[in-house]
């Protein structure tokens, strides 16, 4: 083996990618394929499906019955990778610049949510968010807000579980990249006579840039699929595209649609990330300059 | 307030590049500056003053205390106790960027998303200066230190040695009162590092900035500075120009830390004339000059340079008033341009002794070991430390 090796140093890695491409074929590719056929079917259930070419309105007919719910996802989503991102920022920042030795301890409390089931932590913010919970019910009773003052089942709810639910996703990217950062360059800044806040907004920032994108994708692409948040904590006016989705496939059983909706998602997401890397990665917002 | 009349200045010559002004101003000043972390003490009361136009040196082994010193200077560590000033002004409390220094970093830490022209021109876009004018400079100083047409690098597109000359150019050019450098050529081999430490100094004399350069290499300080501070634990056990140094250190680690030196333990004993003699363990006595002994203490060593000793035949008569030893010799290398022996003294001690290879050349007229010889050489080249490490850095002469 070793000697094969040797001989044939250019096979080294397609033998190392060959694992991940198997997979990504057999689990990505191939059930991708399917999908894409199946959103060019008609028909339903009962009467069978036909292929036909012509059903590409399949897809304009989902994208103007499910608008409201694409851009609902849309709004979500960013309103919860801007939160998320308000929230991490600080707390990277904090601990790779001033964890010390509780740096570690910090980082797995970020992520120690992470060990209990998603849904259980979902439905736990029921508990929290419900109009009596431990949050509203104290408020309530010493007349802070009215009585008829809701969380649950708002919009903000579903923004609130998403951030929630993402918010390491972005934490530690953010992380990484700052505790990449050599201290040395932020004292060099204050030394040129940048002030504190200078030296942040001219170093440091730009240099955890990378972190930045890699996270809010991060957050963002699954925030946007994401239907458990809007199912637990939401009402019918929050549904997203994610639920339409799971609708569609599992109880409507109208594949082709489901199908369809998928790509565009898909296809949106795919836009929305090229526009996002050209404007975090041009030499304009990364040099920093003037 | 001036300090010309401070116990610590040293006897050095008036600085030399003060051309206009007859008394030299002072740039830099620590007044008793301490710097612990946590129980260990990095800076242990040092007391400096570094004067305008200067191109000073904090030498010492690793772990002295030459950065920590540095760093409080450039405002990036607080002292414990103690106080800066620069330039009359007292410091000790602001931050880097209201000091009129900057520093040149030992890994240059230059901006690595930024260009060598963005770089450069980063101190003077903070002070606001704006585009003639700063294009102008960057350019010119870019031109100093021979880096013209480099503008649209990264800092990873150039040689070590490049930016070595980025990191310079981006602290000159905001023309600090006084420039810090923490090993700047720390990271390059030995051949560019030569040919920098020339264009450092050039440099420094043609923008006339003070520089405080931190290094713990003998030769590179001893070729750049006007005067040096040797450091030793925390404090500085000497301080004055390179050849006082060299030739007269003060005391044992002085005299280890810069070149080789003989050093013969003995009691002082009576002065006559300019000289005072000290009896070694082998009951020779030397004479060294008077000035260098310190006050009530009996326990000294002299020293002298391998250089400065003169080998003989045992029978013949070195110069008249010269110091003398006997011995043997135990070992001879020839390296070239000298030779290098060590003879063992009557007394035990074992001598190094460099001999140029003019009157002795050939391998037959050489010295050879078990020869007997005598040595001689000048009590004005014999130098005397005191045993004490801690005390002799009080006060250095
Ligand atoms: N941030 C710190 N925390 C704790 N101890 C420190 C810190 N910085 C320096 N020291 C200690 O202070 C002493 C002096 O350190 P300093 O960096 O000034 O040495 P140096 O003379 O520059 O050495 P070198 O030549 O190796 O760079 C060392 O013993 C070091 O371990
Ligand atoms: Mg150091």
């Amino acid at each position: 083996m070793g000697g094969f090796l040797r001989r044939h140093k250019h096979a080294v890695p397609y033998l190392l990618l060959a694992p991940g491409l198997l997979w990504l074929t057999v689990f990505y590719v191939l059930p991708g394929f399917q999908m894409f056929m199946t959103s060019l079917w008609s028909g339903t259930l009962e009467t069978g499906y036909e292929f036909a070419l012509s059903n590409v309105s399949n897809y304009t007919e989902a994208l103007t019955r499910f608008w409201p719910q694409f851009s609902r996802s849309i709004l979500y989503g960013a309103a919860a990778t801007a939160l998320t991102f308000a929230i991490s920022y600080p707390l990277a920042y904090t601990i790779a610049f001033r964890g010390g030795r509780y740096k570690n301890l910090l980082l797995f409390l970020v992520v120690a949510p992470f060990f209990t089931s998603f849904l259980l932590r979902t439905v736990s913010w029921t508990i929290i968010l419900g109009d009596t919970g431990i949050l509203l019910g104290p408020l309530k009773e010493i007349g802070v807000l009215p009585a008829e003052f809701q969380l649950l089942s708002t919009p903000i709810a579903v923004v609130a579980g998403i951030t929630y639910n993402f918010l390491p996703f972005m934490t530690l990217p953010i992380y990484v990249s700052l505790e990449k950062i050599d201290k040395r360059l932020v004292e060099a800044a204050e030394d040129l006579f940048a002030t504190s806040f200078g030296a942040f907004r001219r170093i440091t920032l730009p240099l955890s840039l990378p972190g930045i994108f890699a996270g809010s994708l991060l957050t963002f692409i699954p925030a946007m699929g994401d239907y458990v948040n809007a199912e637990l904590l939401g009402n019918t006016e929050t549904t997203m595209i994610g639920n339409v989705i799971q609708n569609q496939f599992l109880t409507q059983n109208n594949y082709p649609t489901a199908s369809a909706l998928s790509f565009i998602l898909m296809a949106g997401i795919l836009i929305a990330v090229a526009v996002y890397a050209r404007l975090l990665g041009t030499d304009e917002l990364t040099a920093g300059g003037v | 307030m001036l300090a010309a009349s401070e116990p610590f200045v040293t006897s050095s010559r008036p600085c030399s590049l003060q051309s206009e002004a007859n008394v030299p101003t002072v740039d830099v000043k620590l007044v008793d500056v301490v710097k612990r972390f946590g129980d260990a003490v990095a800076v242990d009361h040092i007391n400096l003053e570094v004067m305008d136009g200067e191109f000073f040196s904090l030498l010492g082994p690793s772990g002295c205390g030459k950065t920590t010193t540095l760093r409080m200077i450039g405002g990036f560590e607080e002292p414990t106790s103690g106080l800066i000033e620069l330039q009359g002004q007292d410091v000790t409390w602001l931050p880097p960027y209201r000091r009129n220094v900057n520093t040149v970093f030992q890994n240059y830490a230059l901006f690595p998303h930024l260009t060598i022209y963005e770089n450069v021109a980063f101190g003077l876009r903070r002070q606001g200066v704006s585009d003639p004018e700063l294009k102008s400079r960057v350019h010119e100083m870019l031109a100093l230190v021979e880096l013209s047409g480099f503008d649209a690098r990264k800092p990873t597109q150039i040689s070590g040695g490049q930016a070595q000359r980025v990191a310079l150019a981006r602290a000159l050019i905001n023309k600090p009162a006084v420039l810090l450098l923490d090993e700047p050529l720390g990271a390059l081999d030995l051949k560019l590092r030569k040919q920098m430490q020339v264009e450092l100094k050039r440099i420094q004399q043609e923008v006339g900035i003070t520089f405080v350069y931190v290094t713990h290499d003998q030769e590179e300080a001893m070729t750049m500075s006007d005067r040096i501070a040797v450091m030793n634990r925390g404090r500085y056990e000497q301080l004055g120009e390179p050849e006082v140094l060299y030739e007269r250190p003060t005391t044992r680690f002085v005299a280890g830390f810069l070149g080789i030196s003989n050093l013969l333990p003995g009691t002082v004993g009576a002065a006559d004339g300019s000289y005072a003699a000290v009896r070694l363990a082998d009951d020779t006595t030397v004479r060294a000059p008077k000035s260098l002994f310190v006050a009530d203490r009996s326990g000294v060593s002299v020293g002298v340079r391998p250089e400065k000793i003169r080998m003989h035949e045992q029978s013949a008569e070195p110069p008249a008033g010269h110091n003398q030893l006997s011995g043997t010799v135990r070992d001879a290398s020839y390296i070239g341009v000298s030779t290098q022996y060590i003879v063992e003294a009557r007394g035990g001690a074992q001598i190094m002794v460099y001999e140029q290879n003019v009157e002795r050349a050939t391998k037959a007229e050489l010295w050879a070991p078990g020869e007997s010889v005598r040595l001689s050489w000048s009590p004005d080249h014999t130098f005397v430390v005191t045993d004490d490490e801690g005390a002799a850095a009080a006060a250095p002469r």
